[in-house]
């Protein structure tokens, strides 16, 4: 109990305490899942990685760091070594640091990908879910639509409609997933609507926007924020699914599927091209999923 | 009276002492704060996938009364007789079917936008479950600030020290403000509710169910708190339950609710006396007594008979029929009307609610009763 406690203490580091002892438990909750920590740990490692690649890299230069991407034919396809971790290209690039910087590429990927589902998904979501009647269906039912086509496909559409390019493939893939944000929030607020405390600030008087952004949203964020760590391993799939194809960053950008796709002329005999990027790949999406376990099961939340 | 309330006023804090449940009613003169007229409260109901045709449940039907300035007036009845459905709408929480409700002299039925938030100043809501109607995520001191927030009431510093006077006006430590509803008893929690509700200084609140939530320890204490605060405030209130030992002791007046309309409204004490109804007589009948010498009907002369009819279908007749215990043949095709029997009490039945009938009730066994009324009927 805080009776202890004078009246007349400073609020503000009592509500720093405070927040400290909540963020103790939060923290305490998250470390009994093992693999959530895992995740944690792999998604730290791989921001370190595109924070620090320009020093870690042992040939920046090689991935276009400061310029185009360097060429060295005379090193072309030497496997892998104490020089060249994971060996070279077919310009004589050093893979290793390609993968390096193709961290930064991915992340950046999955942040606007996931930036722009959210900020348009959620607000739909919650003007649909809150007003409901006629303009909820609406919303929903443009939703739908959306929601019919497979993503990928339109993805893709999208990309070939537009120049195939790195900034087009954000786009396109933005453009695909901000439906299962609405449909996601929707559902949410839905429920949260019908609590008492929403009743409650509408018979204080509260405006709909206040009540919405007071009593609502932070109530639906926890589902938003475990289906976007989830979704972060995904879009960055998506967008190298892309590049492999040939419909995202174009060659010789950094980009791990742009370059898994370019490793898959010389396999099986070159196979540190494709496999290391491949790797990274997987890696990457492994600790987004693990965290997204880990937070899902934190919140104590249910994402589809 | 006094007698009647010393068994909450032992479980209760020092300020119960004082209770005095009758001297507001006394006072009721003038306008009505609250004026209700009519009020009807329908929900639509499907027929199912294929069909369009749609029926009514009548949650609220044709409901008239008046609330006095500074009094406590109870709505009581079992559950799904619509009495929260009423106050919410009386409240404006839900739009009305039809009818009028006139607060301060005002029509109100219809007002929005900004009329209407103006006035959820004067009119507050205490919910039923604390649990569900504070918003876990926001702190204690941030939800008893709302409504001064929403209506702009003071400076930023003057809303802080006006929420550590609601805490303390509540009897909860000022610290409070720094927690989640999640650290708070029940108890607390519904008194945080209350702070909420008269932070703004409303004029009237509707308590819808305050204490039914709450551990039974704790009850008497959220009633008391109430009870000091109308004093303290000069609030008026609008007590819902289905707790008649509740009502009894902090209620000027109670209206009996059955199925969307009143069977009974009167002075508490007339009512616990002198009960006209007989569904408020088997309310009555229903409440354990532990001292005998209070009852003022033999227990046994009438029992609860029967479950709640569906609202979706309800009796033709009188709503109470199939389950009174005075019924007679014109019971299950005249609709009985609310009329004044006594001054300030109001009945629906259709037998005659005079003198005599208490005094043949209280006499004899329900049987013998219930013939002679039926003989006296028919001829």
């Amino acid at each position: 109990m805080s009776d202890t406690e004078p009246t007349t203490s400073d609020a503000s580091t009592s509500t720093l305490a405070r927040q400290l002892e909540d963020l103790d438990r939060v923290v305490y909750r998250f470390r009994q899942n093992p693999m959530s920590v895992i995740g944690l740990g792999i998604i730290l490692a791989f921001i370190l990685i595109a924070i620090f690649a320009p020093w870690i890299a042992p040939y920046p230069s090689d991935a276009g760091y400061a310029g185009e991407p360097a060429v060295h034919y005379d090193q072309k396809f030497e496997p892998p070594s104490a020089e060249h971790l994971f060996g070279t290209d077919q310009a004589g690039r050093d893979v290793f640091s390609r993968v390096l910087f193709g961290t930064q590429l991915s992340l950046k990927i999955g942040a606007v990908v996931l930036a722009a589902a959210v900020s348009i998904g959620v607000p739909i979501g919650l003007a649909a879910g809150y007003f409901g009647g006629r303009i909820g269906m609406v919303l929903m039912r443009i939703t739908d639509v959306f929601l019919s086509v497979p993503p990928l496909v339109l993805a893709l559409s999208v990309s070939v409609a537009l120049e195939p390019s790195l900034t087009n493939a954000m786009l396109a893939i933005g453009a695909v997933w901000w439906p299962w944000y609405a449909r996601l929030t929707y559902g949410e607020v839905l429920s949260v609507k019908k609590e008492t405390y929403v009743e409650a600030s509408r018979g204080v008087g509260a405006s709909s926007v206040r009540t919405i952004f007071r009593d609502i949203l932070p109530n639906v964020l926890a589902p938003i924020t475990v289906k976007m760590s989830l979704d972060m391993g995904y879009a960055i799939l998506v967008a190298s699914a892309l590049g492999f194809l040939g419909l995202g960053a174009q060659p010789p950008t950094p980009e791990w599927g742009t370059m898994v796709s370019q490793g898959r002329d010389y396999l099986p005999a070159q196979w540190w091209y494709s496999t290391f990027p491949g790797l990274a790949i997987f890696l990457i999406v492994l600790g987004f999923n693990f965290l997204g376990d880990g937070l899902r099961d934190m919140f104590d939340v249910e994402v589809q | 009276m006094s007698t009647d309330s010393s068994d909450l006023a032992e479980t209760s804090s020092s300020s119960a002492g004082d209770r005095r449940p009758t001297h507001r009613a006394m006072e009721k003169s003038g306008a009505p704060l609250v004026s209700v007229r009519n009020l009807k409260k329908y929900y639509p109901v499907s027929g199912g996938v294929f069909s369009r045709s749609k029926s009514n449940v009548k949650a609220v039907d044709r409901v008239s009364f008046d609330i006095f300035p500074g009094e406590t007036f109870a709505i009581v009845g079992e559950s799904g007789c619509g009495k929260t459905t009423l106050g919410k709408t009386v409240a404006r929480l839900y739009e009305a079917t039809g009818g009028t409700i006139k607060f301060d002299e005002r029509d109100i039925t219809d007002v929005d936008g900004k009329q209407l938030r103006q006035l959820r100043r004067d009119i507050q809501v205490v919910y039923q479950d604390p649990s569900s109607s504070l918003n876990p995520r926001r702190r204690i001191g941030n939800i008893i600030r709302e409504p001064l927030d929403v209506h702009n009431v003071g400076t930023k510093s003057e809303r802080r020290e006006r929420v550590a006077d609601l805490l303390e006006m509540v009897d909860l430590p000022v610290e409070f403000r720094h927690r989640h509803p999640s650290a708070l008893s029940g108890g607390q929690k519904q008194r945080v509710a209350i702070a909420r509700a008269i932070a703004v200084e409303p004029k009237f609140v509707v308590l819808d169910e305050p204490t039914s939530a709450l551990d039974v320890s704790v009850q008497a204490k959220v009633i008391s708190l109430l009870d000091d605060l109308q004093d303290e405030l000069g609030l008026t209130y609008l007590l819902i339950s289905h707790d008649l030992s509740l009502v009894k002791n902090v209620a000027d007046r109670i209206g009996v609710m059955y199925l969307g309309n009143f069977m009974e409204v009167a002075d508490s004490r007339e009512l616990f006396e002198n009960p006209l109804n007989p569904y408020t007589e088997q309310l009555l009948s229903a409440v354990p007594v532990i001292e005998s010498h209070e009852r003022s009907l033999k227990p046994s002369a009438v029992e609860v008979q029967g479950e709640t009819p569906d609202p979706q279908n309800p009796p033709s007749g009188c709503p109470f029929n199939p389950r009174c215990h005075h019924r007679f043949d014109a019971c299950d095709s005249v609709e009985p009307e609310l009329v004044e029997v006594e001054p300030g009490h109001l009945t629906r039945c259709l037998h005659d609610p005079g003198e005599k009938r208490k005094e043949v009730i209280q006499a004899m066994p329900k049987d013998v009763a219930f013939e002679d009324r039926k003989g006296s009927r028919q001829d």
